[in-house]
């Protein structure tokens, strides 16, 4: 049996060769995919036995969404490369992507407030159909998690500004990071069902 | 912490061009072939190919023991049986 260990008072402690705080955040992002899993399952429920649908191409702004998609596999991007820039110890590339990728969430935020207003302008609303319920709930709980992804990302930079990140000690930005591409990965789902199935 | 030890080797702006590229023929498809059978089994697979190169990629499974990779993959195969076990009721009503 493998037993967590403790070598230094101030060492951070692993199991099986993963620090435990890595462990139990891969445990967290398990119960966050049985959440997305739950909301996309009553989706297709909801969706299948619906007698009436509308056209989704009809109704939703396609082309500005995937422009969104864009923007978050972009932030993917960045916050891989501002992991990257830690990792060579190179301080200057962890703060810009870390700033480019916060920005882009608030860019990704920005435009789905606007396509939400517009739709609601339109008279599309979560109480107007199964449709709208559906939809403002995935989006939304998808918009809720980049929006606490933005706060964290707000945290990690303000401390990456301060030096508190370095070569040999960054834990936080590799789980900021984890909980950023998986936002994204939902996001992947979520854009090719809710938009264009 | 302890990172993956070839992490900092991952090809991540070739994995941008493929992301990139998938997501352009995701949306082409949607519409080239709106009213095909063939839409809704090869979105779901661009979109399964894209997620699968962020977590292998940007999230490092690809370089990261068994353990971490258990814990990644259960809950998938479990969100599978989530989304296709209430279909056999919806199939039922029709």
């Amino acid at each position: 049996m493998t037993h967590a260990t403790i070598s230094h008072p101030h060492a951070t402690p692993t199991w099986q060769g993963i620090t435990t705080l890595k462990f139990a955040w891969w445990l967290f992002l398990a119960s966050e995919v049985m959440f997305f899993a739950g909301l996309i399952a009553a989706y297709i429920v909801l969706r299948a036995g619906s007698p009436v649908w509308p056209i989704v191409s009809e109704v939703l702004n396609v082309p500005l969404v995937a422009g969104n998609t864009f923007i978050l596999i972009v932030s993917s991007v960045t916050m891989v490369q501002a992991y990257a820039g830690i990792q060579a110890g190179n301080q200057s590339q962890l703060r810009n992507m870390l700033l480019a990728t916060t920005a882009l969430g608030i860019i990704f935020l920005g435009i789905q407030a606007f396509e939400w207003s517009a739709l609601l302008r339109e008279g599309e609303t979560a109480q107007s159909s199964l449709f709208g319920a559906t939809f403002y709930t995935l989006t939304g709980f998808h918009g809720l998690h980049v929006t606490g992804g933005v706060v964290g990302l707000i945290f990690v930079t303000l401390k990456a500004f301060r030096t508190g990140y370095t070569q040999a000690e960054h834990g936080g930005i590799e789980l900021m990071g984890l909980y950023w591409h998986f936002v994204d990965v939902v996001w992947i789902i979520l854009f090719t069902i809710v938009y264009l199935i | 912490m302890a990172h993956p030890p070839a992490a900092h080797r991952a090809p991540y702006m070739r994995v941008f061009v493929f992301l990139v590229v998938l997501t352009v023929l995701e949306v082409l498809l949607a519409f080239v072939l709106a009213a095909s059978p063939a839409k809704v089994p090869m979105l779901i697979a661009l979109a399964i190919a894209k997620a699968t190169l962020v977590a292998m990629y940007y999230m490092h499974l690809r370089f990261e023991g068994r353990v971490l990779r258990v814990i990644a993959v259960f809950p998938l195969i479990l969100s599978i049986v989530l989304a296709l076990a209430p279909s056999f009721d919806v199939l039922a009503r029709r």
